[in-house]
C-alpha cells in the first residue's frame, strides 16, 4: 500500500526522497526558494491542499501538509488538479510542458526558475519514485 | 496536451511587395548597422511608405544582442510610439526585435523574466514583422529569443508564445548575395534545427515532417547556396524557406543538446558563430543520443539518402553524413579545428558544463548528459573523436 497523496505522511517522504538524490543535490545546488505545492479543489479533492517545502542548496529543509494557508508565505506556488499532479509524476506529462501550456500554474520570479530546469525534473524524479496511492477520481 | 503556433508567411521572390498593404501609421525598424550599409532598410522603408507608413530605424543590434541593447531599443519604441515592429536581419536582429517589442508593450518586466509561462498582453500597442536577412536561424518562425547577459557570459534562451511574429515575410532578394561563408554557418543552423527538433523529446506528430522536408532540404540546397549562391537562385529561394520550415518547429517542438552545448560554448568563445558552433556538436550529440538506445533517426538518415536497417546504423549513418556535409562546406568538425585551444577548453571547461547543466534545451534531449558525460562530449568534440559512450 503506497503513501497517500497529498498528505503530510506523502510531503515528507518526499523531503526525504530529495535529501536521498545526488542528481537532485546537484541540480538544485544554487537554488534558494520555499514552494507551496497546492492540489486545486476537486474531483476527489473536497478543499484545497497546500504541502509547503523548503528547498535550499540541493536540499528540503522541511516540508509539511499546511493547515492554514497563511502559515507561510513561500516565495513560489505551484497548483494544479489532482488529475495533472498525478500525470506528472506518472511521467506522463513533462513537468516544462506542464509550466508551459500552464496546466501547472506558477507564481513567483520566473527568471529563477528558468535558470533552474534540471532541478525541477530532478524534483520529479524523486516524488516518481515513491510509492504512491491516489485518491479514487 | 501541446500546441502548434506559427506566424503568417508570404514567402518567395517579390514576398517583400506584401508590406505595401499594411495597414498602419508607425513603424520600428530593428537592425543592425552591416544590414542597414547593404541598404535592406530602404528597401523596407520604400515599401512601407507606399502604404503611407512612417518609419524609424534602430541599427544598433549586435551580434548576440544584450540586455542593454534591448532596453535601449525598447526606450527609443517608446519615445516613437509605432504600431509596428520589423525585426529586419538574423536571429540577432529579430531576437532583439521580439524582445524590445515585449519591453515597448510591458516596461514593467524585466527582460530575462519572459517565459511562457506568464501573460504578457501583447498587441495592445504593435505587432510584429521578422524578415530574415540570412537562410539559418529561423526566428522569424517562432517565439524564441536568444539574448546574452554580458556580465555572466551566458545565453538566455528566452520566449513567450504571444512573441510569435504576426508576419514573417522570407524574400529571397536579401540572400541572393550573401557570402559563401556565412551562407554556410547559417545554413547549416537549419539542420541542427530539423534534426533536433525531430529527435528530441517534445517532437510531436506536427512538426515531424516539417524536420523531414527541412533537413532533407539542406543536403540538396545548403551545398548549392554556398558554391554559387549569387546564380543558383533556386537554391537561395529553397534554402530561405527551409529555414523558416525548421523554424516553425523550434517553437513546437524542441531543440536539445547541440544547441545547449553551442550555446554554452557560444557564450565564451564568441568570434564562432551560432550555426557552426552548433553544428560542430550535432554529430556527436547524434551518436551521444544514439549510444544510450534512444535515438530517433531512422526516418531522418532515409530521408537524406542514408537508410540503414536498424537504428544505430541510421544514426551513425546521419551522423557521418553530417560531417561530410560540413566539411563540404568547410566548415570546422572539431572545437579544435574551430580555433579553439587547448588551454582555452581547459580553462573554461566547468564554466562550459554549468551552463549546459541549466540550458533548458539540454533537458530536451532524449538523453540527458550528467556532469561528467558532457566533461567528454566537450573532449570529444575537441579532439574531434567519434562518441562511443
Amino acid at each position: 500500500m503506497g503513501i497517500q497523496f497529498g498528505t503530510d505522511e506523502w510531503v515528507k517522504a518526499v523531503m526525504a526522497a530529495l535529501n536521498e538524490s545526488p542528481g537532485y543535490a546537484e541540480a538544485a545546488k544554487n537554488w534558494e526558494g520555499d514552494f507551496y505545492f497546492v492540489i486545486d479543489e476537486g474531483p476527489s479533492v473536497p478543499e484545497t491542499i497546500y504541502l509547503y517545502m523548503d528547498l535550499w542548496h540541493g536540499q528540503c529543509r522541511d516540508a509539511f501538509k499546511v493547515e492554514d494557508y497563511s502559515q507561510k508565505s513561500p516565495v513560489f506556488e505551484l497548483s494544479a488538479p489532482l488529475k495533472v499532479w498525478r500525470g506528472v509524476l506518472e511521467k506522463k506529462i513533462d513537468p516544462i510542458q506542464g509550466l508551459v501550456t500552464r496546466r501547472l500554474k506558477l507564481k513567483g520570479p520566473m527568471m529563477k526558475v528558468m535558470k533552474a530546469p534540471k532541478a525541477a525534473i530532478e524534483l520529479v524524479e524523486a516524488c516518481a519514485q515513491l510509492d504512491t496511492a491516489w485518491p479514487e477520481a | 496536451m501541446w500546441f502548434f503556433k506559427c506566424p503568417e508567411f508570404f514567402f518567395g521572390e517579390d514576398a517583400l511587395s506584401q508590406l505595401e498593404m499594411l495597414p498602419g501609421k508607425r513603424a520600428f525598424i530593428v537592425t543592425d548597422a552591416n544590414i542597414a550599409k547593404l541598404g535592406f532598410p530602404d528597401l523596407v522603408q520604400n515599401a512601407l511608405a507606399s502604404a503611407n507608413i512612417d518609419s524609424q530605424i534602430f541599427a544598433e543590434v549586435e551580434p548576440d544582442p544584450s540586455l542593454q541593447t534591448v532596453q535601449r531599443g525598447a526606450e527609443a519604441m517608446l519615445s516613437y510610439e509605432p504600431d509596428w515592429i520589423i525585426g529586419l536581419g538574423g536571429g540577432s536582429s529579430m531576437d532583439a526585435a521580439k524582445a524590445m517589442w515585449i519591453l515597448y508593450e510591458r516596461p514593467d518586466i524585466e527582460p530575462e523574466s519572459i517565459s511562457p509561462m506568464e501573460d504578457l498582453g501583447l498587441r495592445q500597442k504593435a505587432r510584429l514583422i521578422c524578415i530574415p536577412t540570412t537562410a539559418g536561424t529561423g526566428s522569424e518562425s517562432n517565439y524564441g529569443i536568444v539574448l546574452t547577459d554580458t556580465a555572466e557570459k551566458r545565453k538566455l534562451t528566452l520566449g513567450s508564445r504571444e512573441a510569435t511574429p504576426d508576419i514573417a515575410i522570407v524574400d529571397p532578394v536579401f540572400t541572393k548575395n550573401l557570402p559563401a561563408f556565412i551562407t554556410a554557418d547559417t545554413g547549416i543552423d537549419v539542420l541542427s534545427h530539423a534534426i533536433e527538433a525531430y529527435s528530441c523529446g517534445w517532437a510531436n506528430d506536427f512538426t515531424d515532417g516539417l524536420c523531414l522536408q527541412a533537413a532533407r532540404m539542406v543536403f540538396t540546397y545548403l551545398p548549392r547556396a554556398v558554391a554559387d549562391g549569387p546564380n543558383d537562385e533556386e537554391a537561395r529561394e529553397k534554402m530561405a524557406n527551409a529555414a523558416s520550415i525548421a523554424g516553425i518547429t523550434l517553437g513546437n517542438s524542441q531543440v536539445a543538446l547541440a544547441h545547449a552545448l553551442g550555446h554554452s560554448a557560444g557564450a565564451l568563445f564568441k568570434t564562432i558563430p551560432h550555426g557552426r558552433i552548433t553544428a560542430i556538436f550535432l554529430p556527436y550529440t547524434i551518436e551521444f543520443v544514439a549510444n544510450g538506445g534512444v535515438g530517433r533517426y531512422a526516418d531522418l538518415a532515409a530521408m537524406v539518402g542514408q537508410a540503414a536497417d536498424d537504428e544505430m546504423a541510421a544514426a551513425q549513418n546521419l551522423a557521418n553524413a553530417t560531417r561530410n556535409l560540413i566539411q563540404q562546406l568547410n566548415l570546422p568538425t572539431s572545437l579544435q579545428a574551430a580555433g579553439i585551444s587547448a588551454a582555452d577548453l581547459e580553462e573554461h571547461l566547468e564554466t562550459l558544463i554549468e551552463h549546459v547543466m541549466i540550458d533548458t534545451n539540454t533537458l530536451m534531449s532524449r538523453r540527458i548528459p550528467e556532469f561528467d558525460e558532457i566533461e567528454k562530449l566537450f573532449q570529444y568534440a575537441f579532439d574531434g573523436r567519434s562518441v562511443d559512450f
